[in-house]
C-alpha cells in the first residue's frame, strides 16, 4: 500500500474498489477479522473487570452508585463561592469543591500568563541584572518541586502575626496568619445587575473595536478606541447601578472575638496555593515565551528597526503577534498542567474538587464512584481549556500571510 | 505526591476489579492465606502519632497500635518482628483496607455504623475507649469549648472528628471557621503557628500530639469531651476467621491482665499456675489456639513478647500522659472486659 507513489492527479479518484473475497488470503478480510478480534478481546476485558468488580463489591458490602450525592454531607468547608452548609448533600458539597478548583485554576492561568511574559521577555533583556534575575528565577523555580514550593509559601504565610497583631497598612485592610481582608461593599442585587452590564460593555468594546478596525483597513485612518471603551465598560455599570438605586453600604473588616468579620478576605490556603501555581508555572511559560520570541526571525527586529520604531513597540506590534503562533501550542499543556497541579490543594489546607471528593469517599467508602467524579471534573475542565486553546490558536494561525 | 494518592485511592479500584471471585467466597480465611503465604503481616497504621504508631530513632515502629500488630504476628509465627508497617493517612486508610493493600488497620479508627456496613469492614473489639476533645493555647484565655464561638479550628479530613466538629457546633449554635488539612503534621503545624485557634481530634491524639511539642505546657486540652470515639482494629468485612483471631488477641491481653499474667511471669505462670483458666489460656489444657487456627501457646507467646493490656498501655501511653480511665479494667471501674477464653 505504501508504495503507492503514483501520479498525485489520480489520489483523488483513490485505488480502484475491488470485492472482497472470502478468503484468509484476502488482506481486506484479514484486516477486518483481526480488528473485530481486538475490539471483541478489550470488550471482553471490560464486561469482565465490571462485573467482577461488582461482585468483589458486592462480597464485600461494600455499597455502590451515585445514591449518596443527595445525603447530608456534614463535612466543614472553610471556604465557598456558594452558600454552604455542613447541612447541605454531597453534591453541593462537590459543587463548591469544583468552584474551589476553577477559582484557583481560572485566576493562576491569567496571572501565570501575565507573570510568564514579563519574565520571559525579562530574561531577553539588554539590561544585564534584568536578564541575570530573570534567569535565575526560571532555574531555581523550575527545579524546585511543587509541593515543596506549596509548603514553602503556607509557612511563611502562617508566619505573619495573628489576628491581634495584623499588619494595618491602611485603613480597613488588615493581613494576618488568618489573611488578607480588605474592605468591600455589602453586596446586592443591584450588583449583580451592573456586573452583568460590565460583561455587556466589555462584548460591545470587543465589536466596537472590530468595527473600528475595519474602517481602518478602508481608510487607513487610525481610531481612538478608548472613548467607546471608557462608555461601555464605565458608563454603563454605573447607570445601571445608579438607575437601581446606587446602593453602597461598606463592609469593613473589624476584629471580632478570634476572628475578623466583615470585608472581602483571601485566607493563607488559597494565597499559598495560588502563589505557588501561578510562581511555578510562569517559570515554563517564560521559557516558552522567550522560546516564541527568538523563533521569530531576526530580520523582522531589523527591518522594524529600520521603519524607526522603538525597541518597545517592535516588540508588541511585530514580533509578539508572530512569537504567539509557536507560543499558543505549548501554553496550552502549561495551563492543563496548573489546573491538574492544583490537585495538591489539600497540603496546604485549600479544599479543592480533590480534597472534597477524597473526603467524600473516605466518609461514603465509595471509592470508585469518587474517583470517577474527580476524573469527570478534570476531563471536562482540561477538553473546555483544549477547545479553547484550539480554537484561538487557529484564530491567530489565520494571521500568517 | 498527588500521582502517589490519586494511585492510592484508586487501587481499590484496581484491586477490587482483579481479585479473583473466587477468592472471597472460599471457606476458610483467606486473609490468613494470603499473610500465611507472603510470610508478613501488612498492618496499616498512622503516620506519625506519639504513643500510637511512630518510628524510633532506629527506625522501629513503636506503639499501641503497633503493639497490635506485633501481637498478630507472634500468634501467627511467634515473630513480632513479621510485620510491614504502612502508614495511612485518616483519609486514605479505608481505600487500602478495602483494596488489599494492608490486611488490617491499627490505626485510632472509631467504631460506626457506616464503616461497619457501607465500608465493608468489621471492627473486632475496641481497643481504646476514647472521645474527641480540644487543644488551644494556654495563653488563648479559653476555659471552655463553647468559649471557642467565632473560633478558627484546624481539623484532618476523612475523620469521625470533622464530622463531629460540625455535629457539636450545629447543636451548641457555635460559629467556627474550619482549616482542613490532610497530614496530621501541617495540621498541628498549622495550629502551632497560629492559622487556628484550636486543634481538634481524639483526646488521645491530643495528648500525643501535646507531648510531641518542644514545650507541651504552652498548650491545654480543653475539658469538653464531644464525641465517644471507640478506636479499635479493623479488618474487610466477611473474613470472619481472621477477625475472630484479631478479636480474641484483644480480648486474651485483656484477660491476661484480669489474671494478673504478665510478660515477667507468663513462663513460670504457664509452668506453676494451676488455676484452669489459666492454664486454658496458656494453652497447658484444651486448644483454645487451635480453635484460632494458630499454635496453642498464642498467649504465652504474646504476653512474653508484649505484655498484656495493661503492660502495653503503661509501656506506650503513660509516657504522653494518658490515664487509664474508662480503659480500666471492667474489675476497676473501667470498661475494658474479657468475654471468657473457653
Ligand atoms: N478516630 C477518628 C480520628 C482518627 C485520626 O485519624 N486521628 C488523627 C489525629 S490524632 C491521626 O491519627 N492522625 C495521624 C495521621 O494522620 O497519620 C477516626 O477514626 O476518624
Amino acid at each position: 500500500m505504501s508504495t503507492s507513489t503514483a501520479d498525485p492527479r489520480q489520489n483523488s479518484a483513490g485505488p480502484p474498489r475491488r470485492p472482497i473475497r472470502l478468503s484468509w488470503s484476502d488482506e481486506r478480510l484479514r484486516g477486518i477479522v483481526w480488528q473485530l478480534l481486538v475490539v471483541g478481546v478489550v470488550l471482553a476485558i471490560a464486561w469482565w473487570l465490571w462485573s467482577n468488580t461488582v461482585h468483589n463489591l458486592e462480597v464485600r458490602r461494600i455499597a455502590t452508585g451515585f445514591g449518596f450525592l443527595d445525603r447530608e454531607a456534614g463535612l466543614p468547608i472553610g471556604e465557598a463561592l456558594i452558600p454552604y452548609e455542613p447541612t447541605d448533600t454531597y453534591f453541593r458539597a462537590l459543587l463548591v469543591g469544583v468552584l474551589n478548583t476553577l477559582k484557583v485554576a481560572v485566576v493562576g492561568v491569567v496571572l501565570a500568563t501575565i507573570l510568564g511574559t514579563l519574565v520571559g521577555i525579562a530574561r531577553l533583556s539588554h539590561n544585564w541584572l534584568l536578564s541575570k534575575i530573570a534567569g535565575f528565577y526560571v532555574e531555581l523555580i523550575r527545579d524546585l518541586p511543587l509541593l515543596l514550593q506549596l509548603l514553602f509559601w503556607y509557612t511563611i504565610l502562617q508566619s505573619l502575626p495573628g489576628p491581634r497583631q495584623a499588619l494595618n497598612p491602611v485603613d480597613g485592610v488588615f493581613l494576618s496568619n488568618r489573611g488578607l481582608l480588605l474592605p468591600f461593599i455589602e453586596w446586592m442585587p443591584a450588583h449583580n445587575w451592573a456586573l452583568l452590564a460590565l460583561v455587556a460593555g466589555f462584548i460591545g468594546t470587543l465589536m466596537t473595536a472590530r468595527a473600528l478596525r475595519a474602517r481602518q483597513y478602508a481608510d487607513g485612518q487610525p481610531r481612538k478606541i478608548w472613548p467607546a471603551a471608557v462608555t461601555l465598560m464605565a458608563g454603563l455599570p454605573l447607570l445601571v447601578w445608579a438607575a437601581l438605586g446606587a446602593p453602597f453600604t461598606p463592609d469593613v473588616p473589624a476584629l471580632r472575638g478570634f476572628n475578623f468579620q466583615g470585608g472581602l478576605i483571601m485566607t493563607p490556603e488559597y494565597f499559598a496555593l495560588l502563589l505557588g501555581l501561578v510562581t511555578y508555572t510562569a517559570g515554563f511559560i517564560a521559557e516558552i515565551v522567550r522560546a516564541g520570541i527568538l523563533a521569530v526571525n531576526q530580520g523582522q527586529w531589523e527591518a522594524a528597526q529600520a521603519l524607526g520604531l522603538r525597541r518597545g513597540d517592535i516588540l508588541k506590534r511585530i514580533v509578539l503577534p508572530q512569537a504567539l503562533r509557536v507560543i499558543v501550542p505549548p501554553m496550552t499543556s502549561q495551563y492543563l498542567n496548573l489546573t491538574k497541579n492544583s490537585s495538591l490543594a489539600v497540603a496546604v489546607g485549600y479544599q479543592d474538587i480533590v480534597s472534597i471528593a477524597n473526603t467524600t469517599l473516605n466518609q461514603t467508602g465509595q471509592a470508585i464512584e469518587g474517583i470517577a467524579i474527580i476524573m469527570l471534573v478534570y476531563l471536562t475542565i482540561s477538553l473546555s481549556i483544549s477547545l479553547f486553546m484550539n480554537w484561538y490558536n487557529a484564530r491567530i494561525a489565520l494571521v500568517e500571510r | 505526591m498527588k500521582a502517589l494518592r490519586l494511585a492510592l485511592t484508586g487501587a481499590i479500584a484496581g484491586a477490587a476489579m482483579l481479585a479473583g471471585p473466587a477468592m472471597a467466597q472460599a471457606p476458610g480465611s483467606p486473609t490468613l492465606d494470603a499473610i500465611r503465604a507472603r510470610g508478613t503481616l501488612v498492618c496499616g497504621v498512622n503516620t506519625g502519632l506519639a504513643g500510637f504508631a511512630q518510628p524510633d530513632s532506629q527506625g522501629v515502629w513503636r506503639g499501641f497500635d503497633v503493639d497490635y500488630c506485633r501481637a498478630v504476628a507472634v500468634a501467627l509465627w511467634n515473630d513480632a518482628s513479621k510485620v510491614r508497617y504502612v502508614p495511612t493517612t485518616a483519609q486514605n486508610r479505608f481505600t487500602a483496607l478495602q483494596s488489599g493493600e494492608v490486611d488490617m488497620l491499627a490505626r485510632n479508627t472509631t467504631w460506626t455504623l457506616s464503616r461497619d456496613t457501607s465500608l465493608g469492614f468489621d471492627f473486632p473489639a475496641i481497643s481504646f475507649f476514647d472521645g474527641q476533645g480540644f487543644m488551644v493555647k494556654a495563653s488563648a484565655g479559653v476555659r471552655t469549648a463553647r468559649d471557642l464561638n467565632g473560633a478558627t479550628i484546624c481539623v484532618q479530613p476523612g475523620t469521625t472528628t470533622e464530622q463531629n466538629l460540625t455535629d457539636w457546633a450545629r447543636s451548641n449554635r457555635i460559629r467556627f471557621t474550619p482549616v482542613v488539612i490532610e497530614r496530621v503534621e501541617e495540621a498541628v503545624g498549622a495550629y502551632v503557628a497560629g492559622r487556628c485557634d484550636a486543634y481538634t481530634t481524639d483526646v488521645s491524639g491530643l495528648a500525643a500530639t501535646r507531648s510531641a511539642q518542644p514545650r507541651p505546657a504552652e498548650h491545654q486540652i480543653l475539658p469538653d469531651v464531644i464525641s465517644k470515639e471507640p478506636l479499635a482494629p479493623a479488618v474487610r468485612h466477611g473474613d470472619q476467621r481472621f477477625a475472630d483471631l484479631v478479636k480474641w488477641i484483644h480480648f486474651g491481653l485483656v484477660g491476661a491482665e484480669e489474671l494478673g499474667i504478665t510478660a515477667a511471669n507468663v513462663q513460670q505462670a504457664a509452668q506453676s499456675d494451676a488455676r484452669p483458666d489459666v492454664q486454658r489460656m496458656l494453652g497447658r489444657s484444651g486448644e483454645l489456639g487451635q480453635m484460632l487456627g494458630v499454635d496453642n501457646a498464642w498467649m504465652v507467646n504474646i504476653i512474653r513478647t508484649l505484655g498484656n493490656y495493661g503492660e502495653i498501655f503503661e509501656r506506650n501511653l503513660a509516657p504522653i500522659g494518658l490515664q487509664r480511665g474508662p480503659n480500666a479494667l471492667w474489675t476497676n471501674g473501667g470498661l475494658q472486659y474479657a468475654p471468657p477464653l473457653r
